[in-house]
C-alpha cells in the first residue's frame, strides 16, 4: 500500500465520477457521478496525508471536504426538486435554457 | 479511572457474543409472548416459550416470493438488521473484556444504527408491493426525525468522559453519579433511539398494523424469523450499548463486571420491552415536528450543559 | 502484507461498484452500489488509521443514500423491477474524457518525486484530531458552520413548496393551513 498504488486508485474512481458526470441525463444519475469525483479526492487526500504528512491539520481539511461534499449535494438536491416541480422534467437536456 | 483498562480479547469469542447477543433477543421475545398471552387472557407462562414456537413456525413456513421482486436487495435488507445488531455488540465491553476497543466506538455505534436505515428502507423496496413500500418509506420519515437527537445524546457522554472509546466513558463514571443521572435528556433521547430503530413500540408504524404489517408483509419463512430476530436484536444491542455509556459499566457492589453488565442490561431491556404495549404509536409526519422542534434543542441544551461542567472542572 | 491484500481487495470493491453505478437495471441497486463503493473507500481510510474520518464518510454516505433513493424513485417513479435502463447522451465523448482524465492523474501520480514523510502520526490520532478541532483549527470549524446554516436556509428556500404566506394567508397569522398538521400544532 504505497502512495502511488492509492492514487491510482483514487484516480481511477474520479475517471468513472467524471465519466458519469458528463454522460447521464438525468440529474440524479450526475450527481452520483459527482459524488463519485469526490470519493476520490477523499481517498486521495488521506492517503497524501499518511504517506506525506501525518498530523492534524491535515485530518481538518479532509473534514471540510466532507463538509465542501455535503453542502454540494443538498444544494443539489434542492435545485434537483425544484426544476422537477416547475417543469416535470429530471432530464439535464431540458435545463438548456442559458446555452446559445 | 480504573487501573486496569478494557482488554481486547480474541477475535475467535465473536460467537460467543454473538450466542450471548442471541440469549438476551430470545429472553426479549419470551417476556413479549408471556406479556401478549396474559393481555389476550391466557397464563402469562403459556406465553414463554412464544420464540421457540415461532422460530420453528418460521423455519418451516415457504418463503413468498413476489412479483419481480428485486430479491438480492431484499434479503439484504432483510438480514441487515440482525448483522447491524451483531457489529453492534463488537464495541460494548463485558466488564473488561472487548472484541474490539475501537477509539472511536461510540461513532462505531452510530454508523451501525445508520445501517438499520438502509436495511429497513430495502426490505420494504425489494418485494415490490405497496404496503411494505409504505412501510419502508415510513420507517425513513421517523428516521430523519430521531437520528439527530440520537446522535447528541450520544456526544453528551463522551464530552463528560473526554474520549469516544466505550471502555473510557464507562471508567470515566466511577466514583461520581452515573451519567443517567447527571444527564437524564440524553438518557431519555438514547431510549428514544433505541426503540426507534429497533422498529418497536411507538415506533412500530413502519410494521404497522394498519398497513397489513408494512415491512413485515411480504416476508415469509427465513426472512420474516431474520426481520423480527433483528429487530429484539436491536433492542438488546441498544440496552448493552447504554449500560457502558450511561449506567455505569461494571460497577456495582458484590457481583463481578461482567454479571452486572448483563444484570443492567436485562433490566433495561425488559422496560423496553413492557412499555411497547402501553404506549401509542407516533405518526411519523407529525414526529418530524417533534424531533426537530422539541426533542433537537432540548438534547442540544443538554450537550451545552455537559459541555460547561466539563470546560469548568478542567 | 495483511494490509496490503485488505487495500487491494477494497479498491477494486470501489472501482467496481463506482462503476456499476451506470451499469445496473434499477435505481435503487445504482444507488446502493454507490453506497457500497462509499463504505470501501470508509474502511480504507480506517486502514490508514483515519479512525474518526474513516467511520463518519461511512455514516453519512449511508444515511445520504438511503435518502438518496427516495429522491430517485420521486424523480424516476420506477418500480422495484429490474429492467434496463442507460439514459446517456454523449458517451463516447464521455468514456474519452475519463480515460484521459484517468491517464493524467495516474501518470501525474508515479512520475512524481514525492517528498519523504514528515512527521509521524500522533499515538492517538483521534485525540490530536479532538485538539486540532477544538484548538488551533477552531476558527477553521467556526468559518463552516455559517455556510452549513447557510446550506440548509438555501436548501429549504429552493425547495420548499409553500412559503410563509402560503401557509399562514398574508396576515401571517398562525395556526398554519398545512394540508397535514404538524405535531407540535405550530
Amino acid at each position: 500500500m504505497t502512495l502511488d498504488a492509492v492514487l491510482v486508485v483514487a484516480a481511477a474512481l474520479f475517471a468513472v465520477g467524471v465519466y458519469g458526470a458528463l454522460s447521464q441525463q438525468v440529474v440524479v444519475m450526475v450527481m452520483m457521478g459527482l459524488e463519485l469525483m469526490n470519493n476520490g479526492v477523499l481517498l486521495a487526500a488521506a492517503a497524501m496525508w499518511w504517506f506525506l504528512a501525518p498530523d492534524p491539520t491535515g485530518q481538518v481539511l479532509l473534514l471540510v471536504v466532507l463538509a465542501a461534499m455535503t453542502v454540494e449535494m443538498a444544494m443539489g438536491f434542492a435545485v434537483a426538486t425544484l426544476f422537477h416541480r416547475e417543469r416535470g422534467s429530471d432530464m439535464t437536456d431540458m435545463a438548456e435554457d442559458l446555452a446559445g | 479511572m480504573s487501573d486496569v483498562g478494557v482488554v481486547e480479547v480474541a477475535a475467535i469469542w465473536a460467537p460467543a457474543a454473538a450466542a450471548l447477543l442471541a440469549l438476551l433477543a430470545m429472553a426479549a421475545a419470551a417476556l413479549d409472548g408471556a406479556l401478549a398471552a396474559r393481555g389476550s387472557g391466557l397464563p402469562a407462562t403459556a406465553g414463554l416459550s412464544a420464540p421457540v414456537n415461532e422460530t420453528a413456525r418460521l423455519l418451516r413456513q415457504r418463503r413468498r416470493v413476489t412479483v419481480a421482486a428485486d430479491s438480492l436487495l431484499w434479503r439484504a435488507g432483510g438480514g441487515g438488521l440482525l448483522v447491524a445488531a451483531l457489529l453492534m455488540v463488537v464495541v460494548v465491553p463485558l466488564g473488561r473484556f472487548t472484541l474490539a476497543d475501537l477509539p472511536v466506538g461510540v461513532v462505531w455505534f452510530n454508523a451501525m444504527d445508520i445501517v438499520v436505515w438502509a436495511a429497513v428502507w430495502l426490505a420494504g423496496w425489494g418485494p415490490n408491493s405497496a404496503h411494505s413500500l409504505v412501510g419502508g418509506y415510513r420507517f425513513l420519515a421517523l428516521a430523519l426525525a430521531y437520528e439527530l437527537p440520537l446522535m447528541f445524546a450520544l456526544t453528551a457522554p463522551a464530552v463528560a468522559a473526554g474520549s469516544l472509546r466505550v471502555g473510557d466513558v464507562a471508567a470515566a463514571q466511577d466514583g461520581g453519579w452515573w451519567y443517567v443521572a447527571q444527564m437524564p435528556v440524553a438518557f431519555l433521547v438514547f431510549c428514544l433511539g433505541v426503540t426507534a430503530f429497533s422498529v418497536w413500540g411507538p415506533f412500530a408504524p413502519p410494521a404497522g398494523t394498519d398497513l397489513a404489517g408494512g415491512v413485515l408483509t411480504e416476508l415469509s419463512g427465513v426472512d420474516r424469523l431474520l426481520f423480527l430476530a433483528g429487530r429484539y436484536a436491536l433492542l438488546a444491542a441498544g440496552s448493552a450499548f447504554a449500560v457502558p455509556l450511561f449506567l455505569g459499566g461494571g460497577a456495582g457492589p458484590v457481583l463481578p463486571g461482567w454479571l452486572w453488565v448483563l444484570v443492567k442490561t436485562a433490566l433495561l431491556l425488559s422496560v423496553f420491552v413492557v412499555v411497547r404495549r402501553r404506549l401509542p404509536a407516533l405518526r411519523p409526519d407529525r414526529f418530524a415536528e417533534v424531533g426537530w422542534l422539541v426533542l433537537l434543542p432540548l438534547v442540544l441544551v443538554q450537550v451545552l450543559v455537559v459541555a460547561v461542567i466539563a470546560v469548568g472542572r478542567g | 502484507m495483511l494490509a496490503d491484500l485488505v487495500f487491494w481487495g477494497l479498491s477494486v470493491v470501489a472501482v467496481v461498484s463506482g462503476a456499476s453505478v451506470f451499469r445496473v437495471d434499477s435505481m435503487a441497486r445504482a444507488t446502493y452500489a454507490l453506497a457500497v463503493s462509499f463504505v470501501a473507500v470508509g474502511a480504507a481510510l480506517l486502514l490508514m488509521r483515519l479512525d474518526y474520518l474513516g467511520l463518519i464518510t461511512v455514516l453519512m454516505m449511508v444515511m445520504e443514500m438511503a435518502v438518496m433513493a427516495v429522491y430517485m424513485v420521486m424523480f424516476m417513479g420506477m418500480n422495484p423491477a429490474l429492467m434496463p435502463m442507460s439514459m446517456v447522451h454523449g458517451k463516447r465523448a464521455a468514456v474519452a474524457a475519463a480515460v484521459t482524465v484517468f491517464v493524467v492523474l495516474s501518470g501525474g501520480a508515479l512520475l512524481v518525486d514525492w517528498p519523504a514523510r514528515r512527521g509521524a502520526p500522533a499515538p492517538d490520532t483521534v485525540a490530536a484530531l479532538g485538539e486540532a478541532l477544538m484548538g488551533s483549527k477552531m476558527l477553521v470549524m467556526m468559518a463552516i458552520s455559517p455556510v452549513m446554516i447557510a446550506t440548509m436556509v438555501a436548501g429549504i428556500a429552493v425547495a420548499a413548496p409553500r412559503g410563509r404566506y402560503d401557509r399562514f394567508g398574508d396576515d401571517l397569522r398562525s395556526p398554519a393551513a398545512d394540508p397535514q398538521r404538524g405535531g407540535v400544532g405550530r
